[in-house]
């Protein structure tokens, strides 16, 4: 039967390119690489990459901004929960972060490098009342630091939102009030009885996304070129520039660098597991002590403060970037442009529409294939009653925690090999890897709590497992399998690297095309891209929601 | 007993045993004839396995967590080797389980056999006719979320009918319904299984609903308990 093969399946299809890859990107990292004549073991590679300029800041930048991004989106979801999580204004909040979920890692970067640079909104908000500047200020350096401040900022207004979605997930298992209400009794003010007593169990159960926030911000690529330090660039971005580089020589030390960077996400890994032991042990003790101190609860509220304008900080960015795709002539210090404009629109409606279409179409390849791979799995699973452990779980992280350029370059290879590299159907494949983890993360636990006495009821009516799925799980699961694939969706829309590798550099999206505008395009140009950007995924994730709302409006069972 | 009740369509467990994975006898070699228009009762505390034993029956049990064998018959037809939706069994349970992305008249559509009633027009008046008779006249397009709770039992119950089961396994049916309502869901469901003659088991922990079925009572009292047969 086809569907007792869905497991297998979607193993091949998520594990297979990270695996093959990996060892793909590891054999050129020694030499090896028949294509360009290379089949002795050498050690060139590595010899290349040490000595290459800039290499230890390199290195630094990456371990640095991977950590301190992990760390203060950690700090700051969990702070705004400890703040919020006793206010009524938690669900708007939710609400509130959908279009930073939604908006795709390069696009928050391109709208806070607009508000962030010298001649961007917030200095233009505060000139020239405040700081008397009539021109931007010169000697100023903002976005592209060196020390990588501005990639951390940036990515921080995606990971928080995304942290704080996960722990709204986690929060839904754990009797949240119940405990709060127990270390209240005790004289705890509300935000320190969460730090005492909810965080702990919550954190248990974000572990696995906050390492793939710190995988991801130690060896994000787009975002780096769009804020990141130029000279020298974090690891992968040096990485990526060799591979796509014109000296093939430069393979080698490419792969040296995709190889470093895999080692050292596992290391980081290792090192955050090692740490949460003794952390753990001091916060056990500080339970233990008993403190009435009132510093737990003014830290917590001020990391809540600062996740908190964090948001609206993500939010104006993505404003921002709407309001340069209608400027006219948009002079400093001005707050507002001078003149506003539907030329742009109109003049490259015809290439912003293929770039749209391109992804777009890219985009729902790999969402179908994904929901019919976990509605299949996930169909499989409670015919056989079965109840996957940690490992599975673990295996379906593993695109998300092993870092992209570590096995993209390797499955180029093998690309290459297959005569496949630039096809539709492998770009598709490489965004798949991606998009099934996240479909199938958000839609499982739907479907594993639907009540199997609709199922049951239907079939003591005669109706076979065919008819069962087909005319009372997927309709009653109707709305979570559309948000799924509106998640997925708006992953795939994010695709920067992927689509790069496995298109061979000749597949262009709306984010390939925003990165490479990034360095000097013209501003409005970006804007509109970046507006598209965000827009796609946005208006899935309102389909997913309107398109139940209206089959099943006569139904207020459905609601 | 005279005769063969089982000829005739009975519900017929025999030696059926059902032990949770973790070493708990739940139901030892249960013998137990229900003749048709009969309702049985299974009766005992709640968690000792009656619900689990209606699972058996209608087979949906999770053979992952409890390990159960016995031969379940209908007539001289055994039926517990067959899957779920061969078995033509009905089952009501706690709540009315309507589905809530149907209207009245799609749920019971849901389980009129199609290979009777081909027709579109002809099963549309199967099923007004039975709401009819069920004083639900005019109920057809409405949604089920706005029922009454006793409208909801009534139209889970002729949801089941409708399905033309051999037997009807109730699991608790009347658990939740308030004590006006109880006896009058209660006489309906009896009702209408003795008029079509079906054998029904009812498993329960309200004595009351024991004697108002009015059919042979067995009591599972727990581990490593033997019940009297039937």
């Amino acid at each position: 039967m086809l569907l007792r093969l869905a497991p297998a399946a979607t193993l091949a299809v998520l594990a297979g390119p990270v695996v093959l890859g990996l060892a793909f990107t590891l054999l050129p990292a020694f030499g090896f690489l028949p294509a360009l004549g290379g089949t002795d073991f050498s050690l060139d590679g590595w010899r290349m990459l040490f000595a290459a300029p800039g290499f230890a800041t390199a290195l630094a930048l990456t371990v640095g901004t991977g950590l301190a991004t992990t760390l203060l989106a950690l700090i700051l979801a969990a702070g705004l929960f400890a703040a919020a999580a006793h206010r009524p204004g938690m669900a708007r909040l939710r609400r509130l972060i959908v279009p930073l979920l939604a908006s795709p890692p390069s696009g928050v970067a391109l709208g806070f490098a607009f508000l962030a640079m010298p001649s961007g909104w917030l200095v233009r908000l505060l000139s020239p009342w405040a700081t008397g500047w009539q021109v931007p200020p010169a000697g100023l350096v903002t976005v592209g630091d060196p020390l990588g401040a501005s990639l951390v900022a940036a990515l921080l207004l995606k990971e928080v939102p995304y942290l704080a979605l996960m722990l709204f997930a986690a929060s839904a298992t754990v009797p949240v009030e119940r405990l709060t209400a127990a270390a209240r009794a005790l004289g705890r003010g509300p935000a320190t009885a969460w730090a005492m007593v909810v965080f702990p169990r919550l954190y248990r159960q974000v572990r696995l996304p906050v390492f793939a926030v710190l995988a991801f911000s130690m060896s994000v690529v787009d975002v780096a070129i769009i804020v990141g330090p130029g000279n020298p660039p974090p690891l992968a971005v040096l990485a990526t520039r060799w591979f796509q580089g014109y000296d093939l020589a430069l393979y080698y030390p490419a792969a040296a660098a995709a190889t470093l960077q895999f080692l050292l996400v596992v290391i980081a890994i290792l090192l955050w597991l090692a740490f949460e032991r003794p952390i753990a042990a001091l916060h056990r003790r500080w339970l233990a002590r008993g403190s009435r101190s009132r510093v737990p609860g003014t830290a917590a509220e001020v990391a809540g403060a600062l996740a908190g304008l964090l948001i609206v900080l993500g939010l104006l960015s993505l404003l921002a970037m709407l309001i340069w795709s209608f400027a006219g002539s948009w002079r400093f210090p001005a707050a507002l442009p001078d003149h506003w404009q539907l030329a742009l629109w109109r003049d490259e409606a015809g290439g912003a529409a293929a770039l749209a279409g391109t992804s777009a179409g890219i985009g729902l390849a790999a969402v179908a294939i994904a929901l019919v791979l976990t509605l299949a799995c996930l169909e499989n699973e409670q015919r056989h009653g079965l109840h996957p452990g940690a490992a599975v779980l673990w295996l379906i992280y593993l695109p998300l925690i092993v870092p992209q350029i570590a096995f993209l370059f390797g499955v180029q290879v093998l690309l290459i090999h297959a005569g496949l590299d630039g096809t539709p159907a492998a770009v598709v494949w490489a965004h798949l890897v991606f998009v099934l983890p996240f479909v199938f993360l958000s839609l499982a636990d739907a479907y594993r709590a639907l009540d199997p006495r609709y199922a049951m009821t239907a079939a003591a009516m005669g109706a076979g497992r065919w008819r069962v799925f087909l005319m009372v799980k997927l309709p009653l699961l109707a709305r979570p399998i559309l948000v799924a694939a509106a998640v997925g969706f708006a992953v795939s829309i994010a695709q920067y690297l992927p689509t790069l590798f496995a298109g061979a550099g000749r597949v262009a999206t709306l984010t390939t095309e925003a990165v490479t505008l990034s360095s000097g395009g013209d501003r409005r140009i970006l804007g509109l891209v970046a507006v598209l950007q965000t827009a796609l995924p946005l208006a899935a994730y309102g389909l997913a929601l309107a398109v139940p709302f209206l089959a099943f409006r006569r139904f207020r069972g459905m609601a | 007993m005279s005769g063969d009740p089982a000829a005739a369509g009975a519900l017929v467990l025999a030696g059926v045993s059902i032990a949770s994975r973790d070493g708990r006898h739940l139901v030892d070699r249960l013998d137990l004839t229900v003749p048709p228009g009969i309702v049985a009762t299974v009766m005992g505390p709640s968690g000792i396995g009656k619900s689990t034993l209606l699972a058996y029956v209608a087979g949906f049990i999770d053979r992952r967590a409890f390990a159960a064998e016995g031969r379940v018959m209908i007539g001289h037809e055994r039926i517990d080797t067959l899957p779920a939706e061969a078995r033509h069994v009905g089952i009501l349970f706690q709540d009315p389980v309507l589905f809530p992305h149907l209207s009245v008249a799609g749920n019971l559509l849901f389980g009129l056999p199609r290979g009777r009633w081909r027709n579109r027009a002809e099963r549309r008046a199967r099923v007004s006719e039975a709401l009819e008779q069920a004083g639900l006249a005019g109920f057809e397009d409405r949604d089920p979320a706005t029922l009454s709770g006793g409208q909801k039992a009534r139209v889970s119950l002729l949801r089941t009918l409708l399905a033309e089961p051999r037997a009807l396994l109730l699991d608790e049916p009347f658990g939740k319904l308030d004590a006006a309502l109880r006896a009058d869901v209660r006489a309906f469901v009896f009702a209408h299984a003795r008029e079509r003659g079906l054998p029904a088991l009812l498993v329960t922990h309200d004595a009351e609903d024991g004697e108002a079925a009015g059919g042979p009572v067995v009591a599972l009292a727990g581990p490593g308990v033997r019940p009297p047969s039937g």
